[in-house]
C-alpha cells in the first residue's frame, strides 16, 4: 500500500503514483472572469494562491473596467486537472477579490488575439495571406522574408490557425490569452 | 500627528492591552511612539517568541494577539507564528517595520519583502504606501484577523511613513467590500441537518478548532447533550466538550482513541463542526468512514468538500448556527432508544480499547504517567500549553480538558519550540489562571530564551520537561517504520537544564522518581515565578494508539 509523500512509507515512489491524486474534476476548460480591486499587489496574491495550492494557470489577462477601482482578471483553468470548486472558493477568500463568475461556454462569448510571424518569400506569401483572408485575420507587418498576421478569435480558431501555417515556418507567436464576457444584458 | 502615534491610537482603539515585540531600526518610530502610549510592551528575546506569546494570548482569551518586530530579520523571525496562526485560525496581528520608502527594491540593509515572504501564510498584509492609510490598515487588519475564520494579518510600514505629519480621526468603520463572510447559516440546511441528525442510527459528533475560536463551546454541549450523541473532537478542538463525560469518545484521529475512531468508520452520520478533515483524522482518505454522510458545518465555504464531500453543507459561525440547529432537532421530538445499539456498540470498544500503557514496575516515570501527575497535581485546573510531538499527544490523551481555551498547541503547523512562548502570552491574558506548558527536550529549547522574558516580567509558567533524551516522535517512527534505523533523534549531551533555568533567573527543578512526582509538581506549582522542571521519563516509549499514515482507522495498532 502506497500513500503518495506520506513519511510513513519509505518504499520509492514511481511517478505515475504522484500524477494519480485526485480529486474533484470536470474535465472540462474554465474561464474565470474575476473582479478584483486595483489595488498593489493583488495580480501576485492571485498568482500566488495558484501556485501555493498547486493549481496552474493555462491563459491569463488583467485590463481595466469601466470602473478606475476594479480591474478585471481572466484566466482559463484546466478543469481535467485541478477541482475547479476549490479553485473559486480559494479566490474568494482573497480579500481583494470582489466578484467571480466561471463563464459556461454557451452563455458567453470568448475571444484572444494572436500574432503570428510567418516565414515567407514571394513565392509563399500568397498562399498564407490567402489562409489569413480565410481566418478574417490581418496582415499587420510585411518584410521580405516574412510577414506578421493578427488573427482575433477562440482559441480553437487560432490554433487551426496555427496549424495551418506552421508547415510555413512560424518564426515566434503572441497571445493575449483569453478575454470572455456574458451573453445577454446581464453583467459577467 | 505622526503616524506612529496614530498608529497607536488605532491599536488602542481596537482594544489593545499588550504587545510582544522586539525594536530594531526600521521600527524606531513604532517604539518611541510606544514609549508614553499606554500600552504594555513585553520586550521578548526572539521575534519568533514575540509570534508564538501572541498566539498563546489570543488562544486563551480570544482576543486579537499582537506582535511587533522591525525590518528584515525581525520580520522573518516572524514567519513561523505567522504561518502557525494561519494554521490554527488564531487571530493575530503582525506589525513589521520596512526599510524607509526609497530604500524598497534595491537590497537596503535589513531589507526583506515580508510581504512577499508571507503571502501564501497570511490571511490578508497590508503593505503600507502611503502614511495616511495607517489607521485604516490597522482597523481593516483587526476585522480580518477576528472575523470570519480567524487568521493572522501583517501590516507592514516603512520607517519614514511613521514619522510622517498626518490628520487622525478615530474611525473603525471598515471598508472591504470583497470581504463578506458567511456567519448566519442557511435555515433550510439547518432543518435538513436536524432532519438527518434525527434519523442517523449511528451518528457521532465531530468538533474542532472552529468551535473554541467561535467561543461555541457551550452551544456545542448542549447540542450533544440533547440527545445521546457520541462527541469527539479534534487536537483543535479539546476542552469543548467536557472530558470526563459519558457521551465522550475521546479524541479522534492518528493517536485518537480506539472509540472514536471505530465510531467515525462505523458512523452513519458525521456532523463535523469547525473541522476540516485533515490528514492526521482522515488517514487513507479513500477508506475513511466509508458508510457515512456528511453535515459540514464550518464558516470558511472553502474547507466545506475540500477533502471529504459534504452530503449537507453549512456555513456559519457555530455560535449561531447551533442554537438554531438545536431548536429544529428539539422540534422533531426523536426517540433517543435508537442510538441504544450504537452505544452499546460503542461501549464495547471502550471496554476492551481503554487508553493505557504498561506502568513501570520501579520508580521509573512513564511519560503518559506524568501528564496524569501534573493533571492530578492541578486538579485539572490550568491553561497548559505543548509544544508538537510525543508529549503533546500524550497530554491531548491524558490530560482532560474540560472547558474550551484551556489547552494550546500548535495543531497544523506541528511547531517546535511554541510551547514556552504560547504559556507566556497565555499567562499574560489570564494573569489569574495557572498556565503549565508541558514541553519535549528537544521542542524547548527552540524558543527557551523567553524564560529571560518570563523572569525580567515575573510571568509565573510552570514549564516541565518530558525528557526523553530523543525526538521522541521522530524515533517511534524510524522504530515503527524505518527499521529502527535512528538516524539524528538521540539529543545526546543535554543542557542542564535545572542550571539553565536558574541562569535565566527562573526556579529550575529536577524530577526523577515516580513516587515524588506529584508532590515535586505541586511543590513547582506553588513555587512564585518562573519554573522549569526536568522531568525524566522512559527514553523509549511510544505513542500509541495510532493510525499508521495513510491507513485507515481500522489499521489502528498499539
Amino acid at each position: 500500500m502506497t500513500v503518495v509523500g506520506e513519511p510513513g512509507t519509505k518504499e520509492l515512489l514511481s511517478l505515475e503514483d504522484l500524477d494519480a491524486v485526485s480529486g474533484h474534476r470536470t474535465g472540462r476548460k474554465h474561464v474565470l472572469s474575476i473582479l478584483v480591486e486595483n489595488k498593489p499587489g493583488v495580480l501576485t496574491r492571485i498568482a500566488g494562491l495558484f501556485a501555493r495550492r498547486g493549481f496552474n494557470i493555462d491563459t491569463l489577462a488583467v485590463g481595466p473596467t469601466d470602473d478606475d477601482a476594479v480591474s478585471r482578471v481572466t484566466l482559463t483553468v484546466d478543469g481535467a486537472k485541478h477541482p475547479i470548486d476549490q479553485v473559486t472558493k480559494q479566490l474568494h477568500k482573497l480579500v481583494n477579490v470582489l466578484k467571480i463568475r466561471d463563464l459556461e461556454p454557451e452563455e458567453s462569448v470568448a475571444r484572444e488575439l494572436a500574432l503570428f510571424k510567418i516565414a515567407c518569400d514571394g513565392g509563399t506569401r500568397g498562399e498564407v495571406m490567402q489562409i489569413a483572408g480565410i481566418f478574417r485575420a490581418h496582415v499587420v507587418d510585411v518584410g521580405r522574408r516574412s510577414i506578421v498576421v493578427e488573427v482575433t478569435g477562440p482559441d480553437d480558431k487560432i490554433e487551426a490557425f496555427e496549424a495551418l501555417v506552421r508547415p510555413f515556418g512560424l518564426v515566434e507567436m503572441v497571445r493575449t490569452g483569453e478575454i470572455a464576457i456574458s451573453r445577454g444584458r446581464g453583467e459577467t | 500627528m505622526r503616524a506612529a502615534d496614530a498608529l497607536m491610537e488605532a491599536l488602542k482603539a481596537e482594544g489593545v492591552e499588550v504587545v510582544f515585540g522586539l525594536p530594531g531600526g526600521a521600527n524606531l518610530p513604532t517604539y518611541d511612539a510606544l514609549y508614553d502610549a499606554g500600552i504594555r510592551h513585553i520586550l521578548v528575546r526572539h521575534e519568533a517568541g514575540g509570534g508564538h506569546a501572541a498566539e498563546g494570548y489570543a488562544k486563551a482569551t480570544g482576543r486579537v494577539g499582537v506582535a511587533l518586530a522591525t525590518s528584515g530579520p525581525g520580520a522573518t523571525n516572524l514567519v513561523t507564528p505567522i504561518c502557525d496562526a494561519m494554521m490554527d485560525s488564531v487571530p493575530t496581528v503582525f506589525i513589521t517595520g520596512q526599510v524607509r520608502t526609497e530604500l524598497i527594491g534595491t537590497d537596503g540593509f535589513q531589507e526583506a519583502d515580508i510581504g512577499g515572504i508571507t503571502l501564501p501564510i497570511v490571511k490578508h498584509s497590508f503593505m503600507v504606501q502611503d502614511p495616511r492609510e495607517i489607521p485604516q490598515a490597522v482597523h481593516e487588519a483587526f476585522h480580518l484577523a477576528r472575523s470570519g475564520r480567524p487568521g493572522p494579518v501583517l501590516v507592514d510600514i516603512p520607517q519614514d511613513l511613521s514619522r510622517a505629519d498626518i490628520e487622525y480621526e478615530p474611525a473603525t468603520d471598515v471598508s472591504l467590500p470583497g470581504y463578506q463572510p458567511t456567519t448566519e447559516g442557511n435555515q433550510k440546511q439547518i432543518r435538513l441537518a436536524a432532519k438527518a441528525m434525527a434519523n442517523a442510527r449511528r451518528p457521532v459528533l465531530y468538533g474542532g478548532g472552529g468551535i473554541v475560536n467561535a467561543d461555541a463551546g457551550p452551544e456545542f454541549v448542549e447540542l450533544a447533550t440533547s440527545d445521546r450523541f457520541p462527541v469527539t473532537l479534534t487536537v483543535m478542538g479539546l476542552g469543548a466538550f467536557p472530558a470526563p463525560h459519558e457521551q465522550w469518545l475521546g479524541m479522534l484521529g492518528m493517536h485518537g482513541t480506539r472509540a472514536a475512531n471505530y465510531a467515525m468508520d462505523e458512523a452513519d452520520l458525521i456532523v463535523a463542526i469547525g473541522a476540516r478533515f485533515d490528514d492526521r483524522i482522515t488517514g487513507k482518505l479513500s477508506e475513511f468512514a466509508p458508510r457515512a454522510k456528511f453535515i459540514h458545518i464550518d464558516v470558511d465555504p472553502a474547507e466545506i468538500s475540500k477533502n471529504v464531500p459534504a452530503h449537507i453543507p453549512i456555513v456559519g459561525d457555530a455560535k449561531n448556527i447551533l442554537p438554531r440547529l438545536l431548536a429544529e432537532y428539539r422540534a422533531l421530538e426523536t426517540d433517543d432508544s435508537r442510538l441504544e445499539d450504537w452505544w452499546s456498540r460503542i461501549e464495547g470498544w471502550r471496554r476492551q480499547y481503554p487508553l493505557g500503557y504498561e506502568d513501570s514496575a520501579d520508580s521509573e516515570i512513564k511519560p503518559q504517567y506524568m501528564v496524569q501527575a501534573l493533571y492530578e497535581a492541578t486538579g485539572g485546573d490550568a491553561i497548559v500549553t505543548s509544544d508538537v510531538g510525543q508529549h503533546q499527544m500524550w497530554t491531548a490523551q491524558y490530560f482532560h480538558f474540560d472547558r474550551p481555551r484551556r489547552w494550546i498547541n500548535s495543531g497544523g503547523l506541528g511547531t517546535m519550540g511554541f510551547g514556552l512562548p504560547a504559556a507566556m502570552g497565555a499567562q499574560i491574558g489570564c494573569p489569574d489562571q495557572l498556565v503549565c506548558c508541558i514541553a519535549g527536550d528537544g521542542s524547548v529549547q527552540m524558543n527557551m530564551q523567553e524564560l529571560a522574558t518570563c523572569s525580567e516580567h515575573g510571568i509565573p509558567i510552570k514549564v516541565f520537561i518530558m525528557n526523553n533524551g530523543y525526538l521522541g516522535m521522530v524515533r517511534q517512527w524510524q522504530e515503527l517504520f524505518w527499521d529502527r534505523r535512528y538516524s539524528q533523534v538521540d539529543m545526546g549531551k543535554h543542557p542542564d537544564f535545572v542550571k539553565l533555568a536558574e541562569a535565566y533567573g527562573a526556579t529550575g527543578m529536577r524530577l526523577e522518581d515516580k513516587s515524588q512526582l506529584v508532590d515535586g509538581m505541586k511543590q513547582a506549582l506553588a513555587t512564585d515565578g518562573p519554573v522549569l522542571v526536568d522531568v525524566r521519563v522512559t527514553r523509549e516509549e511510544n505513542t500509541y494508539p495510532m493510525i499508521p499514515a495513510g491507513q485507515a482507522a481500522r489499521d489502528m495498532v498499539g
